[in-house]
């Protein structure tokens, strides 16, 4: 099953309502296809992707609270499914993982020998996956899939990989996927997408099949045609998330701005509050950078390749003959922003932001991409208070 | 027949030479241990693996028209670079590659070349010099300006003497500080740049050196009233993958593992000599 | 004009030098020349001459005791060779010696600075032309401190 090669929604068939509860008949059918489900579950305080065979492993009726540094669970009044918006884990996790084995060396007399270990690619579903989490995915194939090298353990997981994404109903304090041109309805790559309807009358999933497989999965549960009602609930959901995003960023300038005021006092400014933790590119779902490290066992016998996620705030990152070449935390800062907003257009042709939020609740000191990419190149404007409204 | 392997996995090259250029550089001729060695252009780079060191991007110091081995110049500069510079004979390592781009040899077709080189900067442009007097009657006049720290590390000393009898290219040397026994020049390399006189408007520049040595050169150039479109350097970051996966070699837009290391000097104009980029 | 002052006027130094100006640097100039190994001053010497070169080759180097002299910068046609004429107490900082024979024209210092304090813009239009070379040197001494290809240089 491959839901990033799937054509446009909407060619497959009508969408269709099934009860809520039936949600478990998709674990069930997904399961009986040998897919691991892997979707949205509490665990240490967040909302976390993990192992999800029962409805109960969801966080039902559970929400988030999402600020400039600050992160919360809250209980809320009615019994959703999906009632939250994104947590400290993406699907990098699972296509990408923090570290990975490449490859064996063995010594043999003067030569050595290499065997390259495959790729763990196992038939994941993952569920509950948001319209800003797409367009990561659709992001990160860019990165991993679409230059002349291909990396192809990223690429085996891909295609085991279904995509049962859920439409956002509601937006939280960092959200500005509206402004990113990314959400919130999920519109392209997807296998499933799903829209809670949820009322005083009702608790319901709007389904609509974004490829075969994904039709193929729908059939397997007990389903009726979505009437116009149902179409205009589902709508109207999509809306009031829009209506509610966090933050806002005008995307007009900000590559030409960043690129053009290296020497900007703005990153001096956020620099003295920086703290080059590297929370952001841990939590960030196109953040894709690595290393490499090499070693050898203790008789010099067994060597193995690894590959770990690193991230540009490390000093080591661009470590250059005895020094690194982004020693001070401005510069580094600043080659994040400018890679997000700006170089990576170049490199990929489109902005590696899409919008999510979550590094400006994961960040400790709450520092605010969308205030920042705003300020710099803007003449010393301060707009610290950005609420999303006009 | 070489089985393709994945992006982050060497091939076997065996050691079938190598010469100690100064005391901590060393040449080592590269054989495959299957196969033939892939053809590269001046101005692309290896990875080199150390058996359980690690890895080290190398430019290609030979002559990419011989097909049979990748000679490559290595100093002794860290974990992975003192192992592989210390190589003897008979000894195997990982090679990946070739990468990168290459140094603009057809492009430069038809007008005067002006190398400039500094330390092991002369490395990853022998292979250009080469080529050029391969085909001596392509391009107009030739000069090498080549700068070291002190006479016992030029490299390459003996070849430079050679291609300075062949009488139809200029070679300047110019050492940082000498004592009494040399005899070219003593000062900073991009003097030699108003010695020589270069036709403008007719002129490609090929760089290489420390960063700071192409920027005092590229600067020089620019007096000279050389075009930053005729200029071209090669760009060093710290490299992992060299493939475009790991984000390392990020230098603005470009990887330098894909985009560079050659780069025309007009396209990274506005961020070369930039402090933290 | 006699002939140095004709020759004088070739030089790529003196390059668009007005006539008298260069009529009057003429009064302070004379050929010289110095066999290869031969030094043209010492360090400590009065710096009573400045040289500037037509052909050949001259190093300035250091002695220090107990090795040999070090080379710091080689000077060709057309450089200018000494500075510390221009500044009290007027004496040499380093050797130079002729690495090939060399020929030259030799200014006598206090000749000029004579004239250049009896003549405001004679004097600043020789300064104009001293000055950038003392400034490129400066830039080629601090990028040969730099020490760029060594191991473990600044940079």
């Amino acid at each position: 099953m491959a839901a990033h090669a799937a054509p446009p929604a909407g060619r497959h068939e009508g969408a269709s309502v099934f009860e809520a509860c039936a949600l478990q008949a998709l674990f069930d059918a997904l399961g009986a296809r040998g897919y691991r489900v892997v979707g949205p579950t509490i665990r240490e305080g967040a909302i976390v992707y993990g192992d999800v065979t029962r409805l109960a492993d969801l966080p039902v009726g559970w929400t988030d609270v999402h600020e400039p540094g600050r992160y919360r669970l809250a209980r809320r009044t009615d019994d959703a499914y999906f009632g939250y918006v994104v947590g400290p884990t993406s699907l990098k996790r699972f296509l990408f993982p923090p570290e990975e084995r490449i490859w064996e060396a063995h010594r043999d007399g003067k030569t050595f020998s290499i065997r390259e270990l495959p790729a763990d690619a196992p038939k994941t579903a993952f569920l509950g996956v948001r319209a800003c989490e797409l367009a990561a995915l659709g992001i990160t194939d860019r990165v991993f899939t679409g230059g002349a090298v291909r990396d192809e353990r990223y690429a085996a997981r891909r295609d085991a990989a279904v995509i049962v994404a859920v439409n956002c109903a509601e937006a939280r304090g960092t959200c500005f996927c509206v402004s990113m041109g990314t959400g919130p309805k999920a519109r392209a790559g997807y296998d499933v997408a799903l829209t809670e309807l949820l009322d005083t009358n009702r608790h319901d999933f709007l389904a609509e099949a974004g490829s075969e497989a994904g039709a193929e999965l729908l059939a397997a549960l007990e389903r009726r045609p979505a009437t116009q009602a149902d179409l205009a609930a589902a709508s109207e959901a999509s809306s009031r998330a829009a209506a509610q995003m966090g933050r806002r960023l005008d995307t007009s300038t900000v590559k030409e701005r960043l690129q053009a005021n290296p020497n900007d006092p703005r990153w001096d400014d956020v620099a003295a509050r920086c703290l080059s933790c590297g929370n952001c590119t841990m939590v960030c779902p196109t953040c894709f950078c690595s290393t490499i490290e090499d070693a050898t066992d203790l008789r010099d016998t067994v060597a193995e390749r690894t590959r770990k996620w690193d991230s540009c705030f490390t000093m080591d990152f661009s470590y250059l003959h005895g020094g690194s070449v982004r020693d001070e935390t401005r510069t580094r800062y600043r080659q994040w922003l400018t890679h997000k907003f700006a170089t990576w257009v170049d490199q990929f042709g489109t902005s590696g932001c899409v919008g999510c939020g979550r590094c400006i609740t994961w960040c400790p000191v709450g520092i605010d991409v969308t205030v920042e990419a705003a300020a710099v190149g803007a003449g010393g404007q301060r707009n610290e208070v950005n609420d999303g409204h006009d | 027949m070489i089985e393709p392997v994945g992006a982050f996995v060497p091939r076997l090259y065996r050691v079938d030479a190598a010469h100690r250029e100064t005391h901590d550089t060393a040449t080592l001729e590269l054989v495959p241990q299957e196969g033939d060695a892939p053809a590269y252009r001046p101005g692309q780079f290896n990875m080199l693996y150390a058996f359980g060191v690690g890895e080290v991007a190398i430019s290609v110091s030979g002559d990419a028209s011989d097909p049979s081995r990748l000679v490559h110049t290595v100093r002794d500069l860290g974990a992975a670079s003192a192992a592989i510079a210390h190589l003897r004979r008979h000894a195997v390592v990982g090679l990946r590659g070739p990468y990168g781009s290459a140094w603009p040899m057809d492009a430069a077709e038809g007008g005067d070349v002006l190398i400039v080189a500094g330390g092991l900067g002369l490395a990853p442009l022998r292979p250009a010099i080469y080529h050029l007097l391969r085909h001596r009657g392509r391009y107009g006049r030739i000069a090498i300006l080549y700068g070291a720290r002190t006479p016992s590390e030029v490299l390459f000393g003996r070849e430079l003497a050679r291609w300075r009898k062949r009488g139809d290219l200029d070679v300047l040397l110019t050492v940082d500080r000498a004592e009494r026994d040399w005899h070219d020049d003593v000062g900073a390399v991009p003097l030699l740049i108003g010695r020589i006189g270069i036709a403008r408007h007719a002129t490609t520049a090929l760089v290489c050196g420390p960063e700071v040595m192409m920027r005092f050169t590229v600067a020089a150039l620019r007096e000279a009233g050389l075009g930053d479109d005729k200029t071209y350097v090669s760009m060093e970051r710290n490299m992992k993958c060299a493939v475009g996966l790991c984000g390392r070699c990020q230098y603005g837009p470009s990887f330098v593992c894909k985009d560079g290391p050659v780069m025309r000097v007009d396209r990274i104009a506005n961020i070369f000599g930039v402090r933290g980029i | 004009m006699d002939t140095i002052e004709r020759v004088l006027l070739e030089q790529p130094f003196l390059e668009g030098i007005d006539p008298a100006a260069a009529h009057l640097l003429a009064a302070c100039t004379r050929n010289v020349r110095f066999e290869r190994g031969l030094y043209l001053f010492h360090e400590g010497e009065p710096a009573d001459e400045l040289y500037l070169l037509r052909a050949g080759m001259v190093a300035i180097e250091i002695a220090a005791p107990g090795r040999a002299p070090v080379a710091i910068a080689t000077l060709r046609q057309g450089d200018v060779v000494g500075a510390s004429w221009l500044v009290p107490p007027y004496r040499w900082t380093f050797d130079a010696r002729a690495v090939e024979t060399t020929s030259a024209f030799g200014v006598d210092a206090a000749c000029l600075r004579s004239k250049c304090d009896a003549d405001g813009r004679f004097g600043y239009a020789m300064m104009k032309r001293f000055v950038p070379v003392l400034v490129q040197r400066m830039q080629a001494a601090r990028f040969q401190i730099l020490d760029v290809y060594s191991k473990r240089s600044a940079l």
